[in-house]
């Protein structure tokens, strides 16, 4: 049952996760479907590119040849079809950005739960951990660690997950330490629930899902990440990457050549994901978090309307 | 002419799922110069609603319709445009709550004239010697305009928060379960001071609570809404003792007494939906006296002696005869 | 097992000196400004019994003492002085493990039906759950405890009930769940921190109704509220707390309609009647409850006392029977009555 107080005051209060709220509320959202739908477009074409753009290197037709109804986006600086290279490589950038962004949520979720639930020295310890690696710039360390661990996908991947975690951290410490003052958790510690207990059925449950709006996030930062660690030349040489492309396009000359289409498409590409990534993300977590959202800070601009007919004497 | 007259006030929420919450569904009441109106009910009920609307703090989603005329004129007529010019200058609001709502990084004096210059009442100096000597209205040592929000006791914060309610000088006060998260003792002392405020200054008080004792002590009329409509209005002597809806009475026998010796009653069952059409009387399914005109034929606001009505079919001796 | 060793009437739960304080952090400048390590001393001495079958009420305002006396008194909070016997022994001290088994023997009802459960879990996890963690029963046993519950919680017809998520049903519904969820493990005592004030006015009696059959059954219900009405018609003993201190305490009817400390007094009087013929003047006393940091000297009520004498400042009162008082059980801590 709505109450009158309840339609208007919903904007109040953080929300309790409870079942169907997701689908209720965020699947609904616009901006959702569209971001998922993105999304969800380059997963496919990535998960069929080995049927879609098999032998993507091969060369069909002239260097730096332009966009033509042969090759919708032109040829690169090696005469290979850039459509082909573009779906061949959103494998490798998607694989790397979700993975990493995994790594990530992983740490920083489990960093950010032990803090919070445990509070006190594990906490103070924890959090002093963490401090200190935000500190460090994050792209110089990338850099030196590509520069020093080498080249391959899986280290790339570690280096960009043990990055971004920091964040996810002290985001899921403060809700956790947040559900931790609950009344219910309370109660089942009262009734004599031990930790795992606590943690497992009633913690984690509440902060699952913006650990996963976060992840979602993350995947944008972990795809931006690859693609400029790519385009700096510390990537794997033999994966073709979105990154990739751009670093070939400028080892390739590409601008001199006027060849927009080597250089542009796999940047929007890139740009697309992550633009997709935020969007779902952000919407997830506004859901969680309605005073995020500022809808109920506009101007009283109610309505007035003409008085209802006269009830029956 | 009453000073705050209220003429089938209507108010609905635009609801995600595309329905209508009719929350109010035409309410009417007046309060005089110097009177304590209660609006007393549950949640749920629409009280706090309907004071929202004579202020016109409702949300973009919420429409209206019917006549709050304040001091003769219509303060819905044209919205927000028409409902802001009064707006604490003729009707002021201590919301529920309002002593946690303070800003705590200025004092509580700046507060206090902040509505004074927003309005154009008074500024500067001027404004900061009226909030001492509102300060001092409500029983709070002038002197104390330069102190924080976190130097006062809640008891205090509430007093502070009625006087930023008058600092431009309302004619009507509308007060939220003013007291309701406070100990006894320090409600016995709010409600002190509202009942000098109505005496001494002419405040119109509109008290909107569910604590139905507060209502019997302090105000001298009052109506009980249930489901979004008056479904009793009198005297709150008439109401205890001659009560004349079933709800009025059940909630009366539901309120435990320090020494009364009844049992304490329990309404079974639940206010109905609103956002969903209503036929008949809304307190049907949880009546004891329900009978065969109650579940379709809604009941109309009955007078049933002078200043006292009640929308009850029991009341209705032409609908008796007929069932 | 419990039930045939009970008999209404023997002492359930005893309390004697009670002691609960709580430091207050200085922080690092505090520390350096060598400022006095204050304490809030939140229950300074609190004596008392509740027998089987019976519901006492802990009575009093804000920072009176009574949540924090209920929570140690489960051992929620840890004392600093002071004994608890529960079923004659003392678990003062007692370990956590130890505590563990002891805690399906003390329950705990919360004042806010709308956070007392786990949103993702519906009503049959809730009401089981104590069981689970304490491993009882198979499967079966564990569905018919809950049926049982809930019916006794007035949740009735149960299967009703079973699969509902918390948001699916009103405030009186949750506490009456959040009930059931405290019964299942058949309880010797049940502690009811504010069990109705969040709860409309037409749902409490009903509540408060199921509270009451609970006596029958040999339960002792320790009640916390500041609602003086509800203690006086539903409890059978009140205790009122000010500052820390059982100030008075009695029978029900003794308390509320012979009152002798001038605190009760004053509390009675203040407290609105629902018939506006009965409008008597009620004593406000001015100000309100000092900080539990700084207790007065001597008795702690004197600063508010209409009634105070200089002795008064001097003497902290022990609770004994006033020459006013009608019964032995009624007691009040004041030196003039």
């Amino acid at each position: 049952m709505t109450t009158a107080i309840e339609a208007v005051e919903a904007a109040e209060s953080p929300v309790d996760v409870r079942p169907g709220l997701l689908r209720s509320k965020v699947l609904r959202q616009p901006q959702t479907i569209v971001g998922l739908s993105v999304i969800g477009l380059f997963v496919v074409l990535a998960l069929l590119s080995p049927v879609l753009a098999p032998n993507p290197k091969e060369q069909v037709g002239p260097v730096f040849d332009p966009p033509s109804s042969a090759h919708w986006l032109g040829t690169d600086g090696g005469g290979a079809d850039m459509v082909k290279l573009l779906i061949a490589g959103a494998r490798v950038s998607l694989l790397v950005g979700f993975c990493a962004a995994v790594v990530s949520a992983f740490i920083g979720g489990s960093i950010g739960l032990a803090s919070g639930f445990f509070g006190g020295k594990t906490d103070t310890v924890l959090m002093r951990f963490t401090d200190y690696v935000i500190v460090i710039p994050d792209v110089p360390l990338m850099i030196v660690a590509a520069a020093l661990f080498g080249r391959s996908l899986t280290n790339i991947i570690l280096i960009i997950g043990v990055i971004y975690w920091t964040t996810t951290a002290r985001l899921i410490r403060a809700q956790v330490k947040s559900v931790r003052e609950r009344v219910y958790v309370k109660r089942a510690r009262a009734l004599g629930a031990g930790n795992s207990r606590l943690v497992g059925k009633h913690i984690l449950p509440q902060v699952a899902p913006l650990l996963i709006a976060n992840t979602v996030l993350l995947v944008a930062y972990a795809i931006f990440a690859e693609t400029f660690i790519t385009f700096l030349g510390l990537g794997d040489p033999s994966l073709i990457s979105w990154g990739r492309l751009i670093e070939n396009a400028f080892i390739d000359d590409a601008l001199l050549n006027d060849a927009w289409w080597a250089i542009v498409p796999p940047g929007v590409c890139v740009a697309l994901v992550v633009l997709a990534c935020t969007m779902v993300g952000q919407s997830m977590e506004e859901s969680l978090n309605p005073r995020l959202s500022v809808g109920h800070l506009s101007p009283r601009r109610f309505r007035v309307r003409p008085a209802p007919p006269p009830r029956e004497p | 002419m009453s000073l705050l007259a209220v003429t089938d006030l209507h108010v609905w929420f635009d609801l995600p799922n595309g329905r209508q919450l009719h929350a109010v569904r035409g309410i009417d009441f007046t309060v005089d110069e110097s009177e304590r109106f209660g609006l007393v009910g549950e949640s749920g009920c629409g009280k706090t609603t309907a004071i929202l609307a004579l202020m016109g703090l409702l949300p973009p989603n919420a429409s209206v319709a019917g006549e709050v005329l304040l001091n003769g004129e219509n303060v819905l007529s044209r919205g927000e445009e028409s409902a802001a010019p009064h707006r604490w200058r003729e009707i002021a609001m201590v919301f529920q709550g309002a002593m946690n709502a303070f800003n705590p990084v200025r004092t509580i004096g700046n507060q206090i004239v902040e509505p004074m210059e927003l309005h154009e009442v008074a500024e500067g100096k001027e404004a900061m010697r009226r909030a001492r000597e509102l300060l001092e209205v409500v029983g709070i040592p002038g002197d104390r305009v330069t102190h924080y929000p976190h130097e006062f006791s809640g008891g205090m914060r509430q007093r502070a928060a009625i006087a930023m309610a008058l600092a431009c000088k309302p004619d009507v006060l509308l007060a939220d379960e003013p007291t309701t998260a406070l100990d006894v003792m320090v409600q016995a002392q709010i409600l002190e001071l509202l009942v000098s405020l109505s005496n001494d200054f002419g405040l119109a008080v509109v008290l909107v609570t569910h604590d139905l004792p507060v209502i019997a002590q302090v105000c001298e009329r009052a109506a009980v809404m249930y489901a979004g409509v008056v479904a009793e209005l009198g005297t709150v002597d008439r109401l205890f003792h001659d009560p004349r809806h079933p709800y009025t009475r059940l909630l009366f026998a539901a309120t435990p007494d320090l020494y009364g010796t009844d049992d304490v009653a329990s309404i079974p069952g639940a206010p109905p939906r609103l956002d969903r059409e209503l036929t008949g009387c809304p307190f049907t399914p949880r009546c004891d006296r329900a009978f065969s005109p109650c579940p379709t034929i809604t009941p109309r606001l009955m007078e049933v002696e002078r200043g006292h009505v009640a929308a009850c079919h029991l009341n209705d001796s032409a609908i008796r005869k007929a069932s | 097992m419990i039930e045939a060793a009970r008999a209404n009437g023997s002492a359930i739960l005893e309390v004697e000196d009670l002691v609960v304080h709580y430091p207050i952090a200085r922080g690092i400048v505090g520390t350096m400004q060598r400022r006095p390590k204050l304490r809030v001393h939140a229950v300074e001495g609190v004596s008392f019994a509740l027998r089987r079958g019976e519901m006492l009420a802990l009575v009093g305002e804000s920072g009176c003492g009574k949540t924090t006396t209920a929570q140690t008194v489960l051992r929620l909070l840890e004392p600093d002085a002071g004994v608890i016997r529960f079923d004659g022994e003392d678990i003062s001290g007692l370990p956590p493990r130890k505590l563990r088994s002891l805690r399906r023997r003390m329950q705990i009802i919360y004042q806010d039906p709308y956070e007392s459960l786990d949103p993702r879990f519906r009503v049959r996890a809730t009401v089981e759950e104590p069981l689970v963690i304490h491993r009882l029963g198979t499967k079966e046993e564990r569905e018919a405890e809950v049926h049982r519950a809930l019916a006794q919680a007035g949740l009735d017809p149960p299967d009703l009930f079973l699969d509902r998520y918390p948001h699916q049903l009103s405030g009186g519904q949750r506490q009456r769940v959040a009930i059931a969820a405290s019964l299942v493990l058949n309880p010797d005592i049940l502690v009811a921190d504010e069990p109705v004030s969040m709860l409309d006015v037409s749902v409490r009696a009903g509540v408060l109704a199921i509270l009451s059959e609970l006596r029958g059954k040999g339960l002792g219900i320790l009640m916390i509220t500041h609602d003086l009405s509800t203690a006086a018609r539903f409890a059978d003993r009140i205790a009122v707390m000010y500052l820390g201190r059982i100030v008075e305490e009695g029978s029900a009817h003794d308390v509320v309609n012979n009152p002798q400390h001038p605190y009760t007094q004053a509390l009675l009087s203040v407290v609105p009647k629902r018939d506006p013929r009965e409008r008597t003047t009620p004593q406000i006393l001015r100000g309100e409850t000092p900080n539990p940091v700084h207790i007065p000297q001597g008795c702690r009520f004197h600063p508010r006392c209409p009634i105070a004498i200089p002795d008064c400042k001097e003497i902290d009162p022990e609770l004994r029977r006033p020459s006013a008082a009608t019964s032995p059980a009624h007691r009040a801590a004041c030196i003039r009555v």
